[in-house]
């Protein structure tokens, strides 16, 4: 059994993650009483993000099982704390299903009676098929995050292979089902906002950015925990380099995504295409889109290019809160101008901040839960060494 | 067969290593290990004492970098440089191309879309990119053309690429010493320690006749299997699928449409893109409305002189005399300073060309609307010409030209 000495986080970390989470809470609160629509808005920003966290990390280790890599098993605790939002989800997600017909036009039985395409549409975009698909890809991912972290945990007790085995089997289970699910996610939750628009490289879109956001979140708390000294003491800056890697490719993979998608249809330019980007470039939306390019793909590619800049500690943490906050504004500006376009154009408010501060502390008080109950490294894994020993030559 | 084996040098494949002829210039001295482990070692107790060294292994090592102390390569240098100046040139390029020098117009978009260009970039980038990463590797750090390293065609070699572990030390290094190394190999438990010296000529077989002679075969046999391919092979079945349409070509019977005719008219009351119908064809002259839209400025003159060359003066005459080429062989043409002539309104004229009169045909279909109403033009200057009067003279010999005075 592998040992590592300092285990437990500090107290005050639940502290600051209560401090966000009720001051998140209660200021949300008082948005749903100043201007409900945007606050449902804003709720579900924050939930989307908590959203692409979890499961994010999820598939992360599902990766990690299934393609048999060693460097990341030394982390793997961190993404599966990161991961256990996703029961959660369940009950989080309710505030959003009591409020479908504030969100999305397709419930509105009035907008549908005078609309032929959402009549089309109604088979699938309707209340109960919604909720129930909802609900459904919930317990898939919670089911597999249940029966991954179960396995992974047990083995630190005894030491048994035949769980990795185990895991193995789950997560090559888990990817097919992970892409239908997160597909469907990305088109119930964020492109039927806008229900006369479709674009079919949407679903990928989604992921790319979700990964982008979980492995920049993995980043920033591996560091943390590094600096403190948590992790293993054998981990050193490759394994860093691994994961500055692996956001590097998926960052590439976001920016050829996301223009893949633009640039068909900016060069069809069909009016039932184009409206979904036309209304991101009105009404100071255009900025947002510009800054976008910039925050999610340009500046995180020449941060993340070299060599030194993902090994070294500071820098990566600096890559990995930018990039959580160019996760944060990707789906802003996939969720909000919806809402906002009614009016005229973008407006300022503060309860667009409320939630994403209440999905941090969340995610915090989380991650202090888990890790006072399991081990901060997953002691008994059979690859474990190997992935200590990780060198990149 | 020995003869053939030496001919192209498989010997490294197939039997022993032919002994090149050595000069007695000390390149290194060599050693060979049986693991991993022991190179690793080795090189890393190596790299303490000397600089000039390399290892040499079956399969990559990890931790070998370390044990060598060798520093990040600047290969990545040379692919940021050249992978910008892709990104840079193709730009540049395609903005060059497609806004100066060949503008345009693609789908509706603007002459510069960055979005349009941008796969290009991508694509330009990642060659540029790739091949100076590739050639750079080949020039900068393998020296090539150089294909003689002293280390070829030694059993030394052989031995690391087959199942052993190699070290060299060179004897470029400053601390280098013949005795102090051999003991080092010695100590770290090396075997086989043998010395290397230059081969005695330089040679470089990468230009030697039978290489070329390969090389033009190659190219023979690509090239041609390409022509035979593209040219003959795409046009045999079932290959040649491309060229069984559904298609109608033009003056043939279709098979989709009720009526059978390939060729279709025009949907009743629409009329082709940029074009006119002209309402009076037909008739014996125009309504008194059709008006000239052309000022007889110097630009407009121009086209029509130019127009006039083409299409007129073959029956007509240099200067409307009716005095072609094609005088007492055809109905004399007529000339245009006859008083009839002269006294025709604009639109008139427009309206014999388009319609054509007597034995002339229309030239509505090779002349454009614009290019009609310079014509007329020109032909009034030819007619005024003809009949000037004293004022147009002394205007002329005032300003040199006559072009600025309309009246």
């Amino acid at each position: 059994m592998i040992d590592y000495t300092k285990k437990v986080l500090p107290a005050n970390l639940s502290k600051v993650g209560w401090v966000l989470l009720g001051a998140g809470v209660l200021l949300g609160l008082l948005g749903f009483f100043i201007d409900y629509s945007r606050a449902v808005f804003a709720y579900l920003h924050g939930f989307i993000f908590l959203l692409s966290i979890g499961i994010g990390s999820l598939f992360l280790i599902a990766l990690e099982y299934i393609t048999g890599a060693d460097w990341s098993v030394p982390i793997r605790r961190v993404m599966e704390f990161l991961a256990s939002v996703l029961p959660f989800l369940i009950i989080l997600v309710l505030p959003l299903l009591f409020n479908i017909d504030q969100i999305f036009h397709w419930s509105q039985e009035k907008a549908v009676a005078g609309d032929k395409i959402l009549q089309h549409k109604s088979p699938y975009l309707n209340d109960s098929f919604f909720i129930i698909r909802t609900f459904a890809v919930f317990l898939i991912w919670s089911a597999f995050f249940y029966l991954l972290k179960k396995n992974s945990t047990k083995q630190d007790l005894n030491g048994d292979q035949s769980f990795t085995k185990k895991n193995i089997v789950l997560s090559a289970l888990f990817i097919p089902l992970f892409a239908i699910t997160i597909t469907i996610t990305a088109i119930d939750w964020t492109m039927s906002i806008e229900p006369h628009w479709f674009s079919t490289i949407f679903g990928v879109y989604f992921f790319s950015g979700t990964v982008v956001g979980s492995l920049a979140a993995i980043t920033l708390v591996v560091v943390l925990l590094m600096e403190k000294g948590y992790l293993h003491p054998k981990m050193n800056n490759e394994h860093l380099y691994s994961l500055g890697a692996l956001t590097f490719a998926f960052v590439n993979f976001w920016g050829y995504i996301a223009f893949s998608q633009y640039l068909l249809i900016w060069y069809a330019d069909l009016p039932e295409e184009n409206f979904w980007f036309l209304a991101r470039w009105h009404g100071g939306w255009e900025y947002f889109s510009i800054a976008l390019i910039l925050v999610h793909f340009v500046v995180p590619y020449a941060a993340l290019l070299s060599q030194s800049s993902k090994m070294n500690p500071k820098r990566l943490k600096f890559t990995a809160v930018w990039l959580l906050f160019a996760h944060l504004l990707d789906l802003y500006w996939l969720i909000m101008p919806s809402l906002l376009n009614h009016g005229h154009g973008y407006s300022f408010s503060w309860i667009d901040f409320v939630f994403p501060v209440a999905a941090a502390g969340f995610i915090i008080i989380i991650f202090k839960t888990m890790a006072a109950k399991n081990n901060l490294v997953p002691v008994n894994d059979p690859k474990l060494q190997r992935g200590l020993n990780f060198r990149l030559n | 067969m020995e003869r053939l084996k030496k001919f192209f040098r498989f010997n490294a494949l197939s039997g022993e290593p032919v002994p090149a002829e050595r000069t007695k210039k000390l390149f290194g001295i060599t050693a060979l290990f049986d693991t991993p482990d022991q190179i690793i070692h080795a090189a890393d107790k190596i790299s303490g004492h000397y600089k000039d060294f390399d290892v040499n292994t079956p399969y990559p090592l990890h931790g070998m970098d370390k044990a060598m102390k060798l520093k990040p390569s600047k290969l990545g240098f040379i692919t940021l440089v050249f992978g910008l100046s892709g990104t840079v040139f193709a730009l540049l390029f395609m903005g060059w191309a497609m806004t100066l020098d060949y503008p345009m117009i693609i789908g509706g978009k603007p002459f510069f879309s960055l979005p349009a260009f941008i796969p290009i970039t991508f694509e330009v980038t990642v060659l540029l990119a790739t091949l100076s990463t590739v050639i750079g590797m080949l020039t900068f750090f393998f020296n090539y053309p150089e294909n003689n390293h002293p280390l070829v065609d030694t059993p030394y070699l052989r031995s690391v690429s087959v199942d052993k572990f190699g070290i060299c030390i060179y004897a470029s290094d400053t601390h280098f010493d013949e005795g102090n190394v051999k003991n080092l190999l010695m100590e770290l438990g090396g075997k086989n320690i043998e010395l290397v010296y230059y081969p005695q000529k330089e040679s470089y077989p990468i230009f030697e006749p039978k290489f070329l002679i390969f090389l033009a075969i190659v190219a023979v046999i690509t090239s041609g299997g390409t022509y035979i391919t593209l040219n003959k092979l795409m046009y045999l079945p079932p290959f040649d699928f491309m060229l069984w349409q559904e298609k109608t070509t033009v003056q043939s019977k279709s098979h989709f449409y009720s009526d059978q005719f390939g060729m279709r008219t025009p949907v009743e009351g629409t009329v082709a893109r940029g074009f006119l119908p002209y309402m009076y064809s037909g008739l014996p002259q125009p309504a008194q409305t059709l008006v000239n839209p052309l000022l007889p400025d110097k630009e407009n003159l121009e086209l029509g002189e130019k127009k006039y060359f083409t299409f007129c003066s073959p029956c007509h005459g240099n200067y409307a005399d009716g005095d072609s080429r094609l005088n007492q062989q055809f109905p004399n043409p007529p000339s245009l300073h006859t008083d009839r002539a002269r006294n025709f309104s604009d639109g008139m004229i427009y309206h014999i060309i388009t319609n054509g009169q007597n034995i002339m045909p229309s030239y509505a279909s090779q002349i454009t609307r614009e290019e009609r109403w310079a014509i007329t033009n020109y032909i009034r200057v030819l007619q005024r010409a003809k009949n000037a009067k004293e004022t147009d003279l002394e205007f002329a010999r005032r300003h040199g030209s006559l072009y600025d005075k309309v009246d």
